[in-house]
């Protein structure tokens, strides 16, 4: 059942033991064939903690940066004071942190926004109510059946409190509903699909650093405005892509602008050129990218490499983090458009920020791993203004403060789980004005969050199932 | 503007164009494959990481001790030649008279661990690597944009492949070499060195991959996944043309690349299994290739 697709990379196939031992913590055991039931029993809690421990050394996304790896264990124990409070249950509050921590977006989350969770908790002071505060981390390695089963032990034997980050959103999804039917909290922020906060939102779930409705709005709808209406569109071929396209067409159709032609491309497509070509006789005046990573780098260097930016099209990606724009860097992302909430030049509060982060991680942040930071930390002054861990005070209390720190100067959330806060549009630094490596995004408009976000009524969600308080 | 099944034509001939480009790596990559299978019968697994080498090895070179695009053309192949010779030397060499899944099983093994160790080092994201100053820009020619390093990669490879084959088919190192896959003892018993000759071509075949890696550098981002995405399409072609057969590989090569880029025209959709029917058809109706003889 393990055997990778064909056209699977063949690293991917370097993590099926990791599968298999995932599964041996599943709680159905009955439906799993590597399930060793006696090897289940005997391991007590304390196992399972030292395993999630190996878990996070062993999946190897911490890259090149020497030590952080070993230091995980020991700065994640070192948080734990010795004080418990009868108001937290177990004595401890236990934050997961699951993410892609080996594939195509362990740049963009991974043990970076492990990292930013870490600060959160820094930031806070180490203890809520006088308990101690854990954090841990798994790879679910963008597969909802892995990112399910870490989600039922870490909830059923782990005592993990609430789950973050969870990028990739079929995996969102899946815990989200897994965590609504365990009365648990999920702060997503690495997730973008609308419908986490749409038409499968949960009481319980929440939606932090972005999604694909507000991308597309900044992007699309601040071009369309500023004159460029005419559009034509690199799609990847699968959920992901087709909702991003759709989205950016309705603001642009709403916008007077028009959708000249569409190509979509299966995903992992290494060559460009031929889409870009076919792009290019179209005539439109923007060229949208509805893809994601490698696909996005791909083809943005492409349509530089045929002129397409020089010939006076402009390129805009509907989803472009700061980690990708830097591994394109500024010769290859060049005047290309795109929606983020958060960069780490834009005050000096964040520059202090990405200071701290970068002495830790290396990399300068992007806006996934900050909302993982101001998610975290949220749900600690939510716990600390509960005066509990019960999950139904906490989100109780989500749903109503305020949210103001770093990452969102003026953030409030909906019924629906969504958080508002103001988005930005930016673009790509030419070489010329970049003076560092990071130095990447020039600011060109602020998109307050209630134009760029959804309301309630529009995002599809049905508060009404919700419990009443 | 005149329409050829419904597509302007200029569009066609750019979409030609570049199929011929793509048609390059495939070329330049089945040969080495086919160079390898022919000669050692070996099913060089590790010949997408061998490619990927040749990028990284760019990549690093400039990176560490500012070596450019030139002088890198020719030391990286060398640096990746090196390596898999050493490689042949300690450890394939040991296999070769066992079944050929065995080598099959080792070169994959190999080019997980050598993938796996650059996605820790560098991550999955990639590095960009900028081409050549003075193959910057582009060409117009009237029905599309040419950028000049593209232009050079066709010529490139065309020039690569033909001085392979010529290797291969008309000296007397390439005599040798077909003599020695042909019956090693009688070979060796005239005095002709048969392991050296394996160690060379299997060192040849990893540097045309690592050539091809620094030739697709600045084109691609440089990253440690660049060589799985392409292998299987490069193994596919090298079926198709049949398995050993070093002009059937190049040819091939080509071929698809053109059928797969009017792929990206007609239904764009498909681009990325057109191969693998295109091998299945073959495969059918010509069990040993098209251009491979029957054993």
């Amino acid at each position: 059942m393990f055997a990778p697709p064909a056209r699977l990379p063949l690293g991917v196939a370097r993590l099926q033991s990791e599968v298999c031992r995932t599964n041996h913590l599943q709680s159905n055991p009955a439906r799993h064939p590597m399930h060793v039931a006696p090897f289940r029993e005997k391991r007590g809690r304390d196992e399972l903690w030292e395993e999630n421990s190996m878990h996070i050394v062993r999946s190897g996304a911490s890259r090149r940066r020497s030590g952080l790896a070993a230091g995980l264990i020991a700065g994640s124990l070192a948080l734990a004071g010795s004080a418990s409070a009868q108001e937290i249950s177990d004595g401890v509050v236990k934050i997961g942190i699951m993410n892609d921590r080996s594939g195509v977006y362990a740049d963009t989350g991974g043990e970076g926004s492990v990292v930013a969770a870490r600060l959160a908790v820094e930031d806070f002071g180490g203890t809520v109510l006088g308990a101690p505060i854990e954090i841990v981390a798994a790879d679910h390695q963008n597969k909802a059946d892995i990112g399910s089963n870490v989600a039922r032990q870490w909830y059923d034997e782990d005592k993990v409190d609430a789950i973050m980050d969870l990028p990739t959103s079929s995996v969102a999804l899946a815990v989200q509903s897994l965590s609504r039917e365990k009365k648990k909290i999920t702060i997503v922020s690495g997730g973008g699909s609308a419908e986490i906060s749409g038409s499968q939102c949960s009481p319980y779930g929440f939606q932090w650093a972005y999604d694909t409705r507000a991308l597309s709005r900044g992007t699309a709808g601040a071009l369309v405005r500023g004159g460029d209406d005419t559009w034509f569109f690199l799609t990847a071929d699968y959920a992901f892509g087709d909702s991003l396209q759709s989205q950016a067409t309705e603001v642009i159709e709403a916008n007077g602008g028009k959708v000249l032609g569409a190509v979509r491309h299966p995903l992992s497509t290494s060559d460009f050129s031929s889409f870009i070509l076919q792009a290019q006789s179209s005539g439109a005046k923007v060229i949208g990218l509805a893809n994601a990573g490698l696909d996005t780098s791909n083809a943005v260097k492409a349509a530089n490499e045929f002129g397409l930016t020089q010939a006076g099209q402009k390129m805009a990606s509907l989803l472009l983090t700061l980690t990708d724009a830097h591994s394109l860097g500024t010769k290859g992302a060049q005047g290309l458009y795109l929606t983020a909430g958060w960069y780490w030049d834009q005050d000096d509060e964040n520059r202090a920020f990405a200071k701290r982060y970068m002495e830790k991680h290396g990399q300068m942040p992007n806006m996934l791993h900050v909302g993982t930071y101001s998610g975290v930390l949220q749900y600690l002054k939510a716990i600390k203004a509960a005066g509990t861990d019960e999950t139904e005070a906490v989100a109780r209390k989500l749903h109503e403060m305020p949210v103001e720190d770093l990452f969102a100067k003026k953030g409030k959330v909906l019924e629906n789980g969504r958080m508002v806060y103001d988005m930005y549009l930016f673009q790509v630094k030419t070489p010329e004005e970049s003076t560092g490596e990071w130095d990447l995004y020039n600011q060109i408009e602020t998109i307050p969050g209630d134009k760029a976000y959804a309301t309630v009524a529009e995002s599809g969600c049905d508060v009404s199932s919700f419990p009443k308080n | 503007m005149t329409m050829l099944f419904g597509i302007p034509l200029p569009a066609l001939l750019g979409q030609l164009l570049i199929g011929f480009i793509n048609g390059s790596f495939y070329a330049l990559l089945s040969l080495g494959l086919a160079v390898i299978f022919g000669l050692l019968r070996v099913i060089n697994f590790a010949h997408g990481a061998q490619y990927m080498l040749g990028a990284f090895t760019a990549y690093l070179l400039l990176f560490y001790t500012g070596i450019g695009f030139w002088p890198a053309l020719i030391i990286a192949p060398l640096i990746v030649a090196a390596i898999s010779a050493l490689i042949e030397r300690t450890m394939l060499s040991r296999l070769y008279d066992l079944d050929h899944l065995y080598g099959l099983l080792f070169t994959f093994g190999l080019a997980l661990i050598i993938e796996g160790t650059f996605r820790w080092y560098y991550g999955a994201a990639g590095q960009p690597y900028a081409g050549p100053a003075l193959l910057s820009g582009g060409t117009n020619l009237g029905f599309m944009f040419l950028p000049n390093y593209r232009g050079f990669v066709v010529v490139a490879s065309i020039v690569i492949c033909l001085a392979v084959w010529l290797l291969i088919e008309k000296t007397r190192l390439g005599a040798y070499l077909r003599a020695a896959t042909e019956n090693p003892q009688l070979v060796q018993a005239f005095g002709v060195n048969v392991p050296l000759l394996l160690t060379l071509t299997y060192a040849l075949g990893a540097g045309l991959a690592g050539l091809a890696g620094v030739l697709a550098a600045p084109i691609y981002q440089v990253s440690p996944l660049m060589g799985s995405n392409l292998i299987i399409i490069v193994f596919a072609v090298v079926v198709i043309g049949g398995m050993g057969s070093i002009g059937g590989a190049i040819v091939t090569g080509y071929v698809l690349g053109i059928l797969e880029g009017l792929t990206k025209v007609f239904y764009p959709e498909a681009s990325n299994i057109v191969v693998f029917v295109i091998m299945a058809i073959v495969l059918m109706l010509r069990p040993a290739g098209l251009f491979g003889k029957e054993i």
